[in-house]
Formats: C-alpha cells, structure tokens, sequence
C-alpha cells in the first residue's frame, strides 16, 4: 500500500471542496452513464442505426440517388431464386466449413510444435504471426502474383519436382478457383490459431504429461485423452471468433477473384458489394448482407451460452 | 523431448515445424524478391529454361522509385497512418472509460451493456458497408477520412473495451479504495491510481488496434472516391491495376512498403501484441 500512499498523498493532500460535477461523479451511476456515453454514441450511430437503416434499405428499391418506394419482401424473394445467390450461399458455407477445419488442424499442430523448447523459440513466434498482422489484402497480391498461370513460381516448383506436367490455373480455373482462395484464407489464419492455441497449451499443467507417461500412455494416447480435453475451451472459443470474420470475409476474394471465374468464388460479402456499389441496386445489396444475419446470430448465441456456462463454472 | 531415435526428432519436430515456417514466410520473401527484379525478367514464364525464381542476378530499385515518384503512395501512407493514430486514439479512450465502468461499477443495465458492447464485437464490417455509405453521405462526411476515422472505433470500441474489462477485474480492489479512504474522488482514483496500472493493457489494445485499422479494406474502399484520399490498401488495388494490366513490380513494392509500419510496430511490442490477441480471446 506504500505506493499508493505516496501517490495519493501527493495527488489528494490537499482536497478542494467539492463542487456539483464532483459530487455526482461519486455516485457510481452517474459516473458510469459519462464514461460509457461516448462508446454507445459512437457504437449506436454507426452500428444500431445503420442496422435498421439497412433493413428498412432492404425492404425498398432503393438505387444511387434514387430513394425508391417500400416494395415488401420482394428482394427478399428474388434472391431466393437467384441461381448466383445461391451459389454464394453455398460457396460461403463450404469456404467458411472447409478453411476452418483446415486452420484449426493446422494451427493446433504448430501450436504443439510451437510448445516444446527449441533455440530461437522466441523468433519462431514472432515470425510466424507475420501473416496475420500484414494487411490481408497486400499480402493477398503476393498470392495473387504467385498463382499466375504463366509466371507462377508454384508451378514452375511443382513441375521441377514432377508432380505436374502443365500449368495449373490456379484462380482461372472455376473448379480449382474456390480451393485455392481457401488456401490463402488457411495460411492467413493458421498464426491466429497457432498463437491463441499456444496460450492456451501454456496453461496446461506439464506434470499432468508426465504422469500419463509414466502410466505407460503413447503420446498419441497422452495428446487425445489429456491435452485435448483440457484444450478444448480454449479451442471452441478461438473458432468461434474466427468463423464469423471468414464467414463475411471481403477483401481475400475480392483481390484473388473478384467472385469469378462465372460466380465460382462469389461469397454473401462480394455479391453484396457487385450490386450494392457495382450495379447501385442499394435496396438488393442491403438485402444480400443481412441475408448473412441469421448465421451471425447463430454464431453469437452459442458464443455467448458458453461464455456464461464457462463463467458459471 | 521426443524420445528415442534422432531420426524421430526430425521426423515430427523439424522438418514439419520448417514446413511451416517456409509456407508462412515465403510470400513476403516473394513480394521482397519481385519488387527488385527487374521487368525483362519479371516477366518470364516459368516453363521458359532461364526461368530463375528465387533470386536476381540484376536488382534493381526501379519499381521502388517509380511507385514513391509516380505515383501518389506516400500520400496514401500518410492517410493510412493519419486515419490509424487518430481511430486508435478514440477507440482507447472510449475503450478504457468504458472498460472501467463495466469492471468496476454497479449500476442498472450492467450486464445487458456488456453484452451489447460484446455482440458490436462479432459485427462484421460486410454487415452494415451499404447502409453505411447511405449515412456517411447524408452526414456529408464521404471521401474525407473522417468516414473511416468515427467507423473504425466500431469495430475497435468492442475489443479494446473487451480486452481492458479484463485487466481493470485483476487490479485489486483494496487499492482504489485506500486512495478513496485518503480522501480521492472515484474520478481521480481512476485516472491516478487504475489506469497507470493497467498501461501494458492499454498498450496491447492499442497497437492491436492500430493493426486493425492499417487492415481494413472494406470501408475505405466504399466511402473514398477520389486518389488523394485513399489507404495504402485501396490505392494499391484501384490505382496500380489499370484494366487488365497489373504493375507488379510496383505492386509488390507497395505491398512490401504498405507493410513496413504495421510490421515496425509489431516487432518492438511482440509481447504485448500477443497479449492482445490471447486477451481478446481468453475475454
């Protein structure tokens, strides 16, 4: 308490009287209203308002400029039976589906890697979050220029080690297109995973290994019925933080694809953006992206049942 | 720490763990390479026999020079820098006073605040890009940065106020209230006695928050319109892809110098960065 003694005598010692403002600063909920007035401002201009904004949006005609007229639910029920609608619902669900399985698998093996000691430990990790912190869509360009089909230098690798004997066209090729936007979608992601995993290894007690060990139990057996039941929390969490972002993810596709080769990388987040910006169809576009509600809201309510199961506990 | 052979050492611990290191790393070594080669060798196919990938015999800085002189990027490096400082700047402030009263306070809504403050978190920018523009028009703040800078904090507010919930809740109790017993206002408790405590928290929210705002893409792209005013992330996608054409030399260049800020910073504050990103979700 010597610190704050000295601290307080320093700040406090002699104690002007009180005036109005101060005295209803005391009152812990007059205090708490001035210092979260500024968050629900800003959080309710910029997004309570634009949600009802967007649902009324997407209940109109709206265009550029043109204000347009309640028109029902009818955007609602042309995207129903659009064909490239339903592909970007169907493209996102596979990306999100597929790319998450591949970073949780991948960045819970760095992670246990990542978890032993070894020299240069430290710069290993510090490196290896270099492809989450650089801007997602410079080094999207990088991807880009290296899945060229004339001057991929993946290719050119690939066939000096024989396992191709033409070019692939990586992001040309509608087939290979939505595989290889996963790719990069996974190696952005793995660090995230890898890193959060690691904190949380980190707080698995050692000793509870070693005594599986001296049981007998093979380090397969050691990882599946010790590591991973302790992990699991963690693990849930860090997936369900990082499916929300890679179920609207943008700017990946965007750079990579654009949505094409014929809509074959076309997610809710680029369709929105074709004809919310590109044709100017305000009142589709808002209709695209809130079609994407019902999931997030999914999302958030199992997040939020196991953040009060975990705090309970 | 693995038993038995040495070959099992490299088996399960080396040669993946190089694996990795490789398939992370390689795009930057690629875009580092691609901006000094020069043109006549840029573009070489890869079936051709001098084909020469992982090196250059002739680096040049010619791709470098051309992107800082012809083109407008180190304007978009100073908007880019201007709109982070200035939203990481608000979302802290709005984030430790917040973080505070919902760590510290009693007061009605409490619980239900806290969770709303949490479910801003989980918004995605795609959700609400198209209403918004409809707003930053109407409140006549279009292609000025001042759009980005009052949406950033959006998604900022959230995980800064999150991150520092948790680090005010392990700041005992005992020693606001000795300062309040000494004759402090809560006011002054806070500023004085909590918040220098919690400056590490603080600062792995705020360079968390500066990441985030030097990466987001969607906003700048839709509420800025003219070259001056764009972030290094639009103005190297709109400005230096001309129809079909793609500079990538310059591009690569852009992209390795779009990234040197964000990768400065990360460098001097590893730590704290990774503090941030367990924090947020540890929660």
């Amino acid at each position: 308490m010597a610190v704050s003694e000295v601290v307080s005598q320093r700040a406090f010692a002699r104690t002007p009287p009180r005036s109005a403002t101060t005295r209803l600063l005391e009152d812990e909920r007059w205090l708490a209203v001035v210092l979260l007035l500024p968050t629900v401002i800003l959080l309710g201009l910029f997004i309570a308002y634009p949600f009802v904004d967007g649902v009324l949006l997407s209940v109109t005609d709206a265009r550029v400029g043109v204000p347009g007229s309640f028109v029902g639910l009818q955007n609602f029920e042309s995207l129903w039976h659009d064909t490239i609608f339903r592909t970007a619902v169907w493209n996102t669900f596979v990306y999100t589906a597929v790319a998450t399985v591949f970073k949780l698998a991948l960045g819970l093996w760095l992670a246990l890697l990542l978890n032993r000691h070894f020299k240069g430990k430290a710069f290993a990790r510090a490196f290896i979050l270099l492809p989450f912190i650089i801007p997602t869509v410079l080094s999207t360009f990088a991807w880009k220029w290296m899945f060229d089909p004339t001057f991929s230098v993946i290719n050119w690798t690939l066939f000096q080690l024989g396992l191709i004997h033409t070019r692939i066209n990586w992001l040309g090729d509608p087939n290979l297109a939505l595989i290889s936007v996963i790719i990069v979608n996974v190696w952005r992601g793995v660090p995230f995973y890898a890193i959060s995993l690691l904190a949380g290894l980190q707080t698995i007690n050692p000793e509870l290994q070693e005594a599986a060990a001296i049981d007998g139990a093979r380090p397969w057996q050691r990882f599946w019925h010790v590591t991973w039941p302790l992990l699991l929390p963690v693990t849930m969490v860090v997936v369900l933080f990082s499916v929300v972002p890679t179920f609207a993810d943008f700017q990946l596709v965007y750079v990579l694809t654009g949505g094409g080769p014929a809509n074959a990388t076309q997610l809710f987040a680029t369709y929105a953006y074709q004809i919310g910006v590109g044709t100017g169809l305000l009142g589709e576009g808002a209709a695209v992206s809130l079609a994407m509600f019902p999931f997030l809201l999914i999302v958030v309510i199992v997040q939020l049942l196991y953040i009060r199961r975990v705090e309970v506990h | 720490m693995i038993e038995g052979a040495k070959w099992r050492r490299w088996v399960y611990f080396y040669i993946p763990l190089s694996a990795f290191i490789l398939w992370l790393l390689f795009p930057f070594y690629w875009m580092l390479v691609t901006s000094v080669r020069p043109d006549r060798e840029l573009y070489r196919p890869w079936m051709a026999p001098n084909y020469a990938p992982f090196w250059t015999a002739h680096p040049t800085l010619e791709h470098i020079t051309d992107l800082l002189t012809g083109t407008l990027f180190i304007r978009w490096m100073a908007n880019t820098l201007f709109i982070a400082v200035i939203s990481t700047l608000i979302s802290l402030f709005c984030g430790i006073l917040a973080g505070y009263a919902l760590a510290r306070l009693k007061f009605r809504f409490a619980g239900a605040l806290g969770t709303g403050i949490f479910i801003t978190y989980l918004v995605p920018q795609t959700l609400l890009f198209i209403p918004l523009a409809n707003i930053i028009r109407n409140f006549q703040l279009g292609d000025s940065p001042w759009a980005l800078i009052l949406t950033y904090p959006t998604f900022l507010i959230p995980f800064c106020t999150w991150l520092l919930m948790g680090y005010f809740k392990a700041i005992p109790r005992e020693l606001e209230e000795c300062a309040r017993i000494d004759g402090a206002t809560r006011w002054k408790a806070m500023l004085y006695i909590i918040i220098p405590i919690a400056v590490p928290g603080i600062l792995s929210a705020g360079i968390f928050a500066f990441t985030l705002s030097w990466n987001e893409f969607i906003y700048a792209l839709v509420f800025l319109s003219s070259a001056e005013q764009k972030t290094v992330s639009v103005g190297v996608t709109s400005e230096l892809v001309r129809g079909d054409v793609f500079y990538w030399g310059q591009l690569m260049a852009g992209a390795l110098l779009g990234s040197i800020p964000v990768a400065f910073i990360y460098s001097f504050f590893v730590e704290y960065y990774v503090a941030g990103l367990t924090g947020s979700v540890k929660g």
